[in-house]
């Protein structure tokens, strides 16, 4: 596992948004968004702190946060390897590429790699069909490639 | 002022991921140089619409369309166009440039000048970012000006009513008489919601309007406060749309500052503001009681209807939901009147629909459309036809609700009800090509996952009926699928469509039924002859070595199960009964003598 998130100075900021948000209707959603800015992941120990900071059970912030995909229950690794599976990445062969990347993280999709430095994410469309297919490496775009053009943009990293 | 040159460099997400920005940069950074920055307007824009040959600049007065632009070919553009007075024209679109030398300019290339433009009419015109552009360039504001002191609401949603719009996310209800139901609805507090959490997987006309025009989604919903009586709006847009948020967040900033939103707008007693919500990822949360649910804080689950979001909505309020192309049509047929609207499109599909074109399609990007144009028209003349000279397959319209569309129909116009009539749908307008080499037991398998993953769950149909759906498109497409299979599909779609509680089960089958309709004999042959005809299905191929094989035994050294044979400097066989179909041998081919068939 990589760096520790869960550091009371981050518990502390997460305290600040909980105290902006508090009693406002429809809280959950932005203070999950933030929490996730803050810690890279809603872990059970900061739904535990949002449930105590906004009086709602539990059991309802873990349904939420389950149910929606930008929610990660555990820290994403340094870098987020994203292969876009939209259709229109899909239809020019994206799977292809995600195979790839997968093989050559020796990574399931989802999965943080054991040093903490890589995570494997099947993206829903990133909106930049003319460059299909896609892979994005955090910020960094990489477009139109092919499944051997994988090892040497994960070189880079 | 005026300027002796007008450059547009496209800020759209698509042309930013092949650093447009940095284009930009080296643009003024040389301009200012040169001492020709002040003569110069620079405008930072939205998506063009033609991706496919981003990143985009434009140069006026010539309309010089640059495609494919390259940071270091920011100096020739300075030099040459802007100092020299003489157009680049290595550097344009192919098809700006004529044989006898020629240029055409960027709005009548073979994409554009079959276009109408509505909803994205300023998209690639104005600067997103700046109000007053908006303002000077595009009469902004002037639709809620004239709505709130010219017109009475009755009159605002009567004009909507006559324009004949229909809404764009998905299901085309008339706007006009949704308006009418929240209108009617008792209740001194009422909402506007935009939708922008467009998770149609290929489709991205949301965001461009919302990062190319987003003055105009806040106009459009100001007008829908004023038409229903609502003071407060919510725009739930995906999170996955940084740019588009953060562009939503200055025009939010600059509109309250200049005094449209807030209190008093434009003098009169009319009242309205917008919150930005932030979604998360649920392709459900498009349909209209989900995400009310989401932004109250709760999962994103649908809810049965009636009531209605026009009279029980987000907080139990009266609310209206408009799709963010929806919406960008607003302030132009407020301005413009209904009657022009009514004359554009079909006789019960009104105005334009814009479409996200890709696949294997040459030109590929967004494209805008009168309703009633045909496929073929938006295939081959917009888009360009099929790249490297392949055959067309199908075109799949409406994403995941949506279905398979065949060469037949390709002389089809193309509105609402005609769409659904071939067992597809609008739906947000994902419009995707596909050619020979795509397999439509794969398509329809690759929607039904997503359906699967992102069912709410809530209602059985839905999450289990689409799950044993996919299980047996799973078996088909790994070569154990059976006839009865192909009847337990279409049985299962039925009922599915028929008893799914939102529209997100209901439309869910389409995908399968669709291609089971048109393609019938692709699944035959993987379920009888076990073969996948467009070479897709990896269980269901072979792996060969042609004579391009040199013998070097790299194959035969990788392969787990000793499937390979040969000796050295001489062509190498597998034994087709005894590969497992890894792929080792193909990976570590030097000479890519390795196929699969």
């Amino acid at each position: 596992m990589a760096k520790n998130v869960f550091t009371e100075e981050n518990f502390k900021k997460l305290d600040q948004v909980i105290a902006e948000y508090k009693g406002k209707p429809g809280a959950l959603m932005p203070v999950l968004h933030e929490a996730q800015k803050i810690f890279g992941c809603v872990a059970l120990e900061v739904q535990k702190k949002i449930s105590e900071g906004l009086n709602i059970p539990l059991a309802e912030i873990y349904g939420v946060a389950t149910f929606y995909s930008q929610f990660s229950l555990e820290p994403k690794g340094d870098y987020v390897v994203g292969v876009c599976l939209g259709t229109a990445c899909y239809v020019k062969g994206s799977q292809s590429i995600i195979d790839r990347v997968c093989k050559d993280l020796d990574l399931e999709v989802g999965k943080t790699s054991a040093d903490g430095k890589f995570t494997v994410v099947a993206t829903r469309c990133v909106g930049a069909c003319g460059l299909a297919p896609v892979m994005t490496i955090n910020e960094d775009v990489y477009g139109k490639i092919v499944a051997d053009d994988v090892p040497g943009i994960l070189a880079k990293y | 002022m005026d300027y002796k040159n007008t450059i547009l460099v496209c800020a759209g997400t698509g042309c930013m991921s092949s650093s447009s920005l940095k284009i930009l940069k080296r643009l003024e950074d040389l301009m200012a140089e040169k001492g020709i920055l002040e003569q110069t307007k620079i405008v930072k824009t939205g998506c063009f619409g033609l991706c496919s040959v981003g990143p985009i600049v434009i140069v006026y007065p010539e309309g010089a369309f640059y495609a494919h632009v390259q940071e270091e070919d920011a100096d020739r553009i300075v030099n040459e166009h802007l100092i020299g007075g003489k157009i680049v024209k290595d550097l344009l679109y192919k098809e700006a440039l004529l044989e006898n030398g020629e240029i055409r300019p960027f709005e009548e290339v073979p994409f554009y000048n079959k276009q109408v433009r509505i909803a994205l009419e300023h998209c690639g015109r104005i600067q997103a970012e700046d109000i007053n552009d908006y303002i000077e360039t595009a009469e902004g504001y002037e639709a809620i000006k004239k709505a709130i002191t010219k017109m009475t609401r009755e009159d605002v949603i009567e004009e909507i009513k006559r324009s004949g719009l229909r809404g764009r996310g998905g299901g085309g209800f008339p706007t006009g008489l949704k308006w009418q139901f929240a209108y009617n609805a008792p209740g001194d507090q009422k909402y506007v919601i935009c939708n922008a959490d467009e998770g149609d997987p290929g489709a991205f006309m949301d965001r461009s309007v919302l990062e190319g025009d987003p003055h105009a989604v806040i106009e459009a919903m100001m007008i829908t406060g004023y038409a229903i009586g609502a003071n407060h709006g919510y725009i739930y847009i995906r999170a996955e749309y940084p740019v588009a948020i953060k562009r939503l967040e200055i025009a939010l900033a600059q509109a309250r500052e200049s005094g449209y939103l807030g209190k008093n707008v434009m003098g009169t007693d009319f009242e309205f503001d917008i919150e930005l919500k932030l979604g998360a990822g649920a392709f459900v949360c498009g349909e209209e009681t989900a995400l009310i649910n989401s932004i109250e804080g709760k999962r994103g689950m649908a809810n049965p209807k009636p009531p209605f979001p026009a009279n029980e909505g987000v907080w139990k309020k009266p609310t209206i939901i408009n799709n963010v192309e929806t919406l960008a049509n607003v302030p132009k047929i407020i301005l413009k009147g209904a009657d022009w609207f009514a004359s554009i499109g079909t006789e019960k599909s009104k105005g334009t629909k814009v479409f996200a074109l890709g696949g294997k399609i040459n030109n590929v990007g967004l494209v805008e459309v009168p309703m009633g144009t045909t496929l073929r028209e938006i295939i081959y003349e917009v888009g360009g036809g099929i790249p490297n000279g392949k055959a067309f397959k199908a075109v799949q319209t409406g994403g995941p609700s949506g279905g398979c569309i065949t060469a037949d129909y390709l002389d089809t116009q193309i509105d609402f009800d005609s769409l659904t009539a071939l067992g597809s749908m609008m739906g947000s307008g994902g419009m995707i090509v596909m050619d020979e080499d795509n397999c439509m037991v794969d398509i329809a398998k690759f929607f039904l996952d997503f359906t699967v993953e992102e069912s709410c769950g809530k209602c059985t149909p839905c999450r289990e009926g689409t799950k044993r759906m996919l299980e047996i498109l799973e078996r088909i497409s790994e070569g154990h699928g059976t006839l009865e299979d192909l009847d337990k599909l279409e049985r299962l779609a039925n009922t599915i469509k028929s008893t799914a509680l939102c529209g997100l089960g209901q439309t869910a089958p389409n995908p399968v039924l669709s291609t089971l309709k048109y393609f019938r004999d692709e699944y035959v042959a993987h379920v009888v002859d076990k073969k996948c005809p467009a070479g897709v299905c990896t269980a269901l191929l072979e792996y060969f070595i042609t004579d391009k094989c040199i013998g070097c035994t790299k194959c035969a050294r990788v392969c787990p199960v000793t499937a390979i044979s040969g000796k050295v400097k001489e062509k190498h066989v597998i034994d087709t009964d005894k590969c497992i179909k890894c792929g080792a041998c193909m990976d570590a081919c030097p000479v890519n003598a390795i196929i699969k068939k």
